[in-house]
């Protein structure tokens, strides 16, 4: 193995498709118009030397030390900023050149402290590579001149000299390393798009400078780490770096946090990361990352994970350590006897969406075939589950329709319930990239999110009350229809005209206009109807929503009216347009594909079609439950009915995770053995019995699909700490029942599903060795994948309209409990906090705040940062507020990431109306003054402390 | 599983469908339970039905007829 170098080709692609060809050192080479003679020069495998290009931004040409010579023009022009123009004759390397550019490097280094040997960067420094590309062998202006490179000069203290800035947890500025290159202030506005940094001063006195000359932690900085990867010098340099040294090989794999997939370079030393560097070819991420997959990996060797078995009788008990074998033979008996007492149908399992395909399809595979029923549900019933209900009606198929590069085409973005800045922030980033090159944004959300203001963006913003984007979406669906501007050509093709007709009589009742729902709503009809105009008239219209729409009683009802809007306006089906869930957790959409829903099988099909199930027990040796299983709020009350009394959980926190964290634990408590397998004591072990540790991403092979459908490896860069990847603790599991799984590597597995699926059949690690990754549906009829979807049709034929009705949720404000409350991410943190909480994240965000509007506060005497009781029909808890008016008068917010807030001790068990996810953004609340925690809080947290407890053993005499 | 959390559900189920009339509710009504609904919930609401049936609305009580029945 070693490091893997990615070519920087200096400048970026071009994407022009008209071919221009030049001479560039006596060498032909032809390439797309547009192209920088530095580009071309260096696919011809020419480089010329720069420090100031690199080709995650545009050219910038101010180093001077990209110089050429072109013949029959005059000068010495850079090669970053000339195009490639037919019929050139480039020399790179003349006398010419060779003096100009040694007394560019000699002027740089006369300004450079010299010592490479202790640097971070040596072995990875630009600016050495070019002192020895150039030749450069002295410098005669000798280093004690005005400089920014020591602390003092003859004696007396440098002005110009600044200090280490150390603030940023994951990487150091050192501004006497800087050239001024400007590569990080370019990479944060272009890239990034946060604009956090930028060169203040000018000549000599020229700095980077964070925000207005503050600590990169008190900028803008969002840590997404671009700046420090386009650094040629060591002046941003990773901590990790600069404590363990540099990487001696890498290995590409794919983040574990959210559902945009990002790929990355794992850059280790033997078993060690040193650092993730997101890679160029990820067709996810194009290089980019943000602070969570870059930095926040420090959570796979924290000291809290457990990394032995622990098996307990009781949850009063202290956990006891024990073997492998020890665990899956306690774990197994318990679960056979308690089918050999409550019937087959009393025991079930949760498969993660955090964990691999291969992971998450055996243990669905163990519920089926080994447990004998079809109690197997995934963390997306409580996040997706209504977007797979609602695609699938509409379209045919659960899955969002674009790949990410789309964004790259559309003209009118809407963005429904989703605050991609903060839980998407690497396709905010390129969503960005395109609102600033003159796409229009709309904002569909409770929130001013960060999307709605941002350097350079404007959104026309609907701010809607929690629990009516069914009323706005078909309110925006009578503005088109009635207007006249729905694409009844692309209708009439494509979709049933007849369900149309319906549909458009249907939005076109004036109780539907923005007028008469505006009371119910609370969104402006003129701009309502501004945004139906945009987004049906602006050009390629795509949209982009999350859990802000899914996680209501009418959560399928609403992707379904997103679906509608855009069957009627004609934006499915080709680059730039469609219909595109955000996914919360890496492994959502694979979760879903994978089978984890109980009344379906892998590939979405129902469990009761014989065909499908007959083909599985060819292949299983097992006979199948026909009938579908209980989904996870099923589970919940089943338990507490006493039907249900064995749980398997893979990688999910339910406790803290699920809403009404009461009726989970009384769930909980009523079942005789739950199985936790993660990498830690999360809040649902409190209530186990048996803990299987789980391992990280970086520890095994498999595969995650991101919210693109795309298919990308995960590769082992280090052996389980643990012992055991996770599906070989499935396995052991199965065993232990006597249900045998065999396989010696994912691969196999993954084998299996493309034998059984026929959206997958044509994927297998080979394939995404070779080509990357690929986009389901992969088969013959799409080798290399599908990365836009309903092309020439929709997959299940004509495309359906359905009536969305507006129903009022029945979570409805009182006297009582007056406010409404919505919850949502930070972008340092991610869902339960159990990976970012363990990481140095936390100086972003160390607790939940609850932002509450100035004019409620006020009502209530409540004060910036002040503690505050939230109470719901459901429950109370204590957190601090936070007085800002990004939620409007009478919305409160708050996120979920700490288990000593619980947000959900507050969430009600309302639900989507169709697959029963959750109800989270919508619970009515009361808010007051607090003097600290709340009786629950200090119940929960003795509790759990009791819990938690390890018996140690003590050595044999 | 308790009575009122099926009826809530089946309820909640029928107001989606009440708008496409008796005829597409009832039988939207009837092929959504019977998908996605385990045994022990489908046995539990017609357990409600035998006992009167109090509180489904009028789509969903006949949809769950039709389920027993088929």
């Amino acid at each position: 193995m070693s490091l893997i170098e990615e070519t920087d080709f200096g400048t970026p692609r071009s994407k022009s498709e008209t071919m221009v060809t030049l001479t560039i050192d006596g060498q032909s080479v032809t390439v797309p118009e547009g192209t920088s003679i530095m580009r071309a020069a260096m696919e011809a495998g020419t480089k010329i030397p720069k420090l100031c290009a690199t080709d995650m931004v545009d050219a910038f040409g101010s180093c001077r030390l990209c110089l050429i010579e072109i013949e029959g023009r005059a000068g010495t022009p850079a090669s970053c900023t000339t195009p490639a123009m037919d019929g050139l004759v480039v020399h790179t390397q003349t006398e010419r050149l060779k003096k100009l550019r040694k007394g560019v490097m000699e002027l740089y280094i006369s300004d450079h402290p010299l010592d490479c040997l202790t640097c971070a960067a040596n072995g990875d420094c630009e600016l050495q590579d070019m002192a020895g590309a150039v030749g450069l062998r002295d410098v005669r202006y000798g280093y004690q001149g005005e400089n920014h490179v020591f602390a003092e000069a003859k004696g007396e203290a440098n002005a110009a000299w600044m200090p280490k800035d150390e603030s940023n947890p994951y990487f150091t500025y050192d501004p006497s390393k800087c050239i001024v290159c400007s590569r990080c202030v370019r990479a944060c506005e272009e890239v990034q798009g946060t604009f956090a940094l930028t060169i203040s001063g000018r000549g000599f006195d020229s700095r980077v400078s964070p925000s207005m000359s503050e600590s990169f932690l008190g900028s803008e900085c969002v840590s997404c780490g671009a700046c420090v990867q386009a650094c040629p010098t060591a002046t941003l340099t990773e901590k990790s770096v600069i404590e363990i040294g540099q990487p001696e090989h890498s290995v590409v794999t794919t983040c574990a946090y959210c559902g945009v997939g990002c790929a990355f370079k794992a850059e280790m030393r033997g078993e060690e990361v040193v650092r993730m560097v997101p890679y160029k070819d990820g067709k996810a991420n194009r290089g980019h990352s943000c602070v969570k997959g870059r930095f926040a990996w420090g959570y796979t060797t924290h000291k809290e994970r457990i990394l032995k078995p622990m098996i307990r009788e009781t949850i009063a008990e202290p956990w006891r350590e024990v073997s492998w074998g020890e665990a899956f033979g306690f774990a197994a008996g318990k679960l056979k006897s308690i089918q050999a007492k409550y019937g087959r149908d009393a025991i079930g399992g949760i498969t993660s969406s955090r964990c691999t395909n291969e992971e998450t399809y055996l243990v669905q595979k163990l519920v089926r075939a080994g447990f004998g029923n079809n109690n197997v549900d995934t963390c997306a019933r409580v996040c997706h589950s209504p977007t797979g209900y609602g695609l699938a009606t509409t379209f045919g198929t659960s899955a969002g329709t674009q790949d990410f590069d789309s964004v790259e085409h559309t003209d009118v973005a809407m963005i429904i319930g989703a605050n991609p800045a903060s839980a998407h922030p690497v396709f905010a980033s390129r969503l960005k990239k395109r609102l600033r090159q003159g796409a229009k944004l709309i904002v569909i959300d409770p929130r001013r999110t960060e999307m709605v203001d941002a350097p350079h963006v404007k959104a026309l913003h609907l701010p809607l009350l929690p629990g009516t984007n069914v009323a706005v979406l078909t309110a925006i669906a009578h503005v088109i229809v009635t207007e006249g501007l729905a694409n009844e050509a692309f209708v009439r093709e494509r979709c049933d005209w007849s369900e149309f007709e319906d549909w458009a009589a249907f939005v076109s009742q004036p109780k539907n206009s923005p007028e008469a729902t505006a009371i119910m709503t609370g969104v402006d009809p003129k701009d309502l109807r501004e945004a139906a105009r945009l987004y049906a008239t602006g050009g390629n219209g795509a949209i982009y929503y999350g859990l802000g729409v899914t996680e209501h009683s009418q959560g399928s009802t609403t992707v379904i009216a997103i679906a509608n809007l855009a069957m009627a306006t004609g934006n499915i089906g080709r680059p730039g347009v469609g219909v595109n869930p955000l996914r919360g957790q890496n492994n959502v959409q694979g979760s879903c594909d994978m089978g984890s829903f109980p009344h379906e099988l892998p590939g979405y099909r129902h469990i009761s079609g014989d065909a499908v199930r007959e083909s599985f027990e060819a292949l299983w040796q097992v006979k199948l439950n026909p009938e579908p299983g209980l989904r996870i709020p099923n589970m919940f009350d089943a338990a507490i009915d006493g039907s249900f009394k064995g749980l398997y959980v893979q990688g999910e926190d339910i406790l803290q995770s699920d809403p009404n964290t009461s009726h989970v634990v009384a769930a909980l408590s009523a079942m005789e053995c739950v199985i936790v397998h993660d990498l830690f004591l999360n809040e649902t072990a409190n209530y186990a019995h048996v803990f299987l540790p789980g391992s990280t991403f970086l520890e095994k092979d498999g595969t995650f699909t991101n919210a693109e459908r795309r298919i990308q490896r995960v590769r082992k860069v280090m052996s389980p700490r643990n012992g055991l990847a996770d599906w070989e603790v499935t396995i052991g599991l199965g065993k232990a029942m006597g249900f045998d799984m065999n396989y010696a590597h994912p691969s196999e597995i993954m084998d299996e599903i493309a034998a059984l699926t026929p959206t997958f059949a044509g994927v297998s690690f080979a394939k995404l060795d070779e080509l990357g990754s690929v986009q389901w549906p992969c088969n013959d009829k799409a080798p290399e994948g599908t990365p836009v979807m309903h092309i020439a049709g929709f997959v299940r034929g004509k495309g359906k309209f359905v009536v969305t009705e507006y129903v009022a949720t029945d979570e409805r404000t009182a006297p009582r409990f007056p406010l409404l409350l919505t919850t949502g991410r930070i972008l340092s943190q991610y869902n339960v906090g159990a990976q970012t909480r363990r990481t140095e994240n936390v100086v972003w965000h160390d607790e939940d705040r609850l932002e509450i509007h100035p004019h409620d506060a006020e009502q209530r005497g409540v004060r910036d940062g002040d503690w505050v009781r939230l109470k719901s029909r459901a429950g109370e808890t204590t957190l601090r507020a936070e007085i800002t008016d990004r939620v409007a008068p009478g919305v409160v917010y708050t996120t979920f990431h700490h288990p000593d807030t619980q947000a959900n001790v507050i969430t009600t068990e309302y639900s989507d109306w169709a697959t029963n996810c959750p109800e989270y953004k919508v619970t009515a609340v009361q808010v007051s003054p607090s003097n600290g925690p709340s009786d629950w809080q200090k119940a929960y947290d003795a509790q759990a402390r009791q819990s938690r407890r390890i018996a140690h053993v003590e050595a044999a005499e | 599983m308790s009575a009122d959390r099926l009826i809530y559900m089946a309820n909640q189920i029928g107001k989606f469908f009440q708008s496409q009339g008796h005829d597409k509710a009832v039988a939207g009504i009837a092929e959504h339970i019977r998908k996605f609904w385990d045994p022990r919930m489908r046995k539990g609401i017609f357990a409600h039905l035998d006992a009167g049936g109090a509180g489904l609305d009028p789509n969903v009580r006949e949809a769950i007829e039709t389920l027993k029945k088929a």
